[in-house]
């Protein structure tokens, strides 16, 4: 086989599959995929909030995350913020209370607003295309 | 390919012994992870779910950085037969990350987190594990005198050396506002860096074993061959582009998802190989098979075969759109680091600690083969209760009017069971494994700090095993 034999073949592939990474890599840091026209700085700290009590061990947003509460995705559109709202505050016979402050909990629910504002997370509004690729 | 055996014990060697310690804690966090499965709320108020899941995620994880890295830094000086450019930047890497591990766990245990799945600790403490890692790579370079000519395993441990760098800082990014003002952008990014770091652990771990099977097998041919850099190409093309897969069901770039679903599908060529040396594996693998180390790695190889068929299926959008978000997901990743990188390591464990002190006894690799057998048995039960779990939540996500969350939960309940005696059978198996070793590597540091080097007993009156 005389394809990759030689230190020359190989540096050649690597530098281009670098090459490749990186512009890959460059293009998505400079063009994210949603541009933000404002920032939502209650749904930013709302972020922080869920990173600092660790939210994701148990719950999922787009089925992503902990297996032991449900997906959050859209729970905001679903449930309503009263709903989220009651169980931040007192927890549930799994889920502890945290001891949230009123700060906290307006911001987690901003937070939780801002996901269900990016799309659905539910499976079956997909459409599954014979090639293998999905829809939505 | 000499072989530097000393009773001294080597930093290289404590990287594996600490990793294997935080395998135990792993295993332990997991059974208790497990049972609040089973009775949910318990150890609510002390050890809640959101504690013991990051306490176990990130124990398993460090065992994969601390063994890849023991094994990689030992295999490094096998290979070039000098020691390492600075030993003690191997000393100061370990005391970093020692340093930094133990906090992370004591952080967590305290509740305190503030960074995203998988790297919860607050993100101060990834600095100290990112500049251990530079003192890493500036060993590596400095230690290896020449990039030209060299095996296919040299070309792996640098690709993950780098790798894993990269995509740790990237991983972090989240720290700019710019690149978490929107949940869609987050994650894009998170995901891209968590796809492609498990490909440089990988390429770490795989380069290792590839090294330990031809030291054991004593043929240096294929890690020059061309079909071994085929391989290795496929592979970190995969870790490039294939992390999308992750990522099918974000409303993010469509172009993500076809890059990712046509470079997955390359892993068709891996697992066809795997199916078309079967045979001659299977003769290896018996020739060798009184080898320890080699046991795991055969093992290893069965489990590569199961999990990238389940890798390969769940990188089909339309497959993946009933499997995301369930425990199939879940047996995927326990298939991929406890059948593959946990049995590597565990490879490469004995191969570099069984030479130090004297070797273990009958009765050792009696309850040791035990071990082996009952890990094994019990991780494919466990493997099956996970995707069965899987495949009934998958069911319940696509009825058109599903039950409430908790009710699925409890129709679960029985694979929960079968998923806790599995996982309980494993962990015994593990340690029945790790056991031997760990006692057989205290006594030897006993013996050690006795018999220390200036005592005019520099080595120590044991048997040596030289490969």
């Amino acid at each position: 086989m005389f394809f990759m034999k030689t230190d020359r073949h190989r540096f050649v592939v690597i530098s281009l599959l670098l090459t490749a990474f990186i512009g890959y890599s460059l293009f998505l840091y400079a063009a994210l995929p949603v541009q933000v026209a404002a920032a939502n700085k209650e749904a930013d700290s709302g972020k922080m909030v869920w990173q600092q009590y660790n939210c994701n061990a148990c719950h999922q947003v787009y089925g992503l995350g902990g297996y032991l509460g449900p997906d959050l995705t859209n729970v905001y559109s679903v449930r309503g913020s009263a709903y989220i709202q009651a169980f931040l505050k007192n927890g549930t016979t799994i889920m502890p209370n945290f001891q949230l402050t009123g700060r906290e909990i307006t911001d987690l629910t901003a937070f939780l607003e801002s996901i269900d504002a990016s799309g659905k997370s539910d499976p079956k509004t997909f459409t599954l295309n014979y090639d293998g690729s999905i829809e939505q | 390919m000499a072989a530097l055996n000393n009773n001294k014990p080597t930093t290289s060697r404590l990287f594996m012994i600490a990793g294997l310690g935080l395998l135990a804690a792993g295993l332990l966090f997991g059974l208790t992870g497990a049972w609040q499965y089973l009775v949910p709320g318990s150890l609510k108020e002390y050890l809640s779910f959101e504690r013991i899941r990051p306490l176990h995620v990130s124990s398993v994880v460090f065992w994969i950085i601390f063994g890849a890295t023991g094994a990689v830094l030992t295999y490094l000086q096998q290979y070039t037969g000098k020691k390492l450019y600075c030993p003690l930047l191997v000393k100061i890497q370990l005391s970093i990350f020692a340093g930094s591990v133990i906090t992370i766990l004591i952080s967590y245990t305290a509740g305190i987190f503030g960074g995203r799945e998988y790297w919860e600790f607050h993100p101060a403490l990834a600095i100290p594990i990112a500049a251990g890692w530079i003192l890493f790579i500036i060993n590596f370079i400095r230690s290896i005198s020449s990039f030209r000519k060299q095996p296919v395993y040299v070309w792996m441990w640098i690709t993950g050396l780098f790798f894993f760098l990269f995509t740790f800082i990237e991983s972090y990014l989240w720290i700019f506002p710019y690149f978490r003002n929107s949940v869609v952008n987050d994650m894009t990014i998170q995901w891209k860096s968590y796809g492609s770091m498990v490909g440089a652990w990988n390429m770490l771990i795989y380069g290792s074993s590839f090294f330990l099977m031809e030291k054991i097998s004593g043929n240096n041919k294929y890690s020059h061959a061309p079909i071994a850099f085929i391989l290795y190409f496929t592979g970190l093309f995969n870790l490039m582009f294939n992390w999308g897969h992750h990522i099918y069901t974000l409303p993010t770039y469509p172009f993500i998802k076809h890059i990712s679903y046509a470079v997955s599908m390359t892993e068709l060529f891996i697992i066809g190989r795997i199916i078309w040396q079967w045979r001659s594996t299977v003769s290896t693998a018996r020739k060798h098979f009184h080898h320890t180390a080699y046991r795991f790695i055969v093992a290893a190889d069965i489990w590569i075969f199961l999990t990238l068929a389940l890798a390969i299926a769940m990188s089909i959008p339309a497959v993946n759109v009933y499997t995301h978000g369930t425990h199939i997901t879940v047996a995927h990743t326990m298939g991929a680091t406890i059948g593959i990188n946990s049995f590597l390591l565990l490879a490469i464990a004995f191969d570099i600690l069984h030479d130090t002190c004297t070797p273990l006894s009958e009765k050792n690799i009696k309850w040791l083969k035990r071990g082996y057998a009952t890990v094994n048995i019990s991780l494919l039960i466990f493997w099956i209760s996970l995707i069965a779990a899987g495949v009934l939540k998958a069911r319940w996500q696509m009825q058109e009017t599903p039950l409430p969350f908790s009710s699925m939960m409890l129709m679960l309940k029985p694979y929960f069971i079968v998923f806790f005696i599995s996982g309980s059978a494993m962990a015994t198996g593990f340690f029945l494994i790790l056991y031997p070793l760990l006692k057989n590597q205290a006594a030897c540091y006993f013996k050690y700090l006795v018999n220390k080097p200036g005592t005019g007993q520099d080595r120590l009156p044991v048997q040596l095993i030289v490969e």
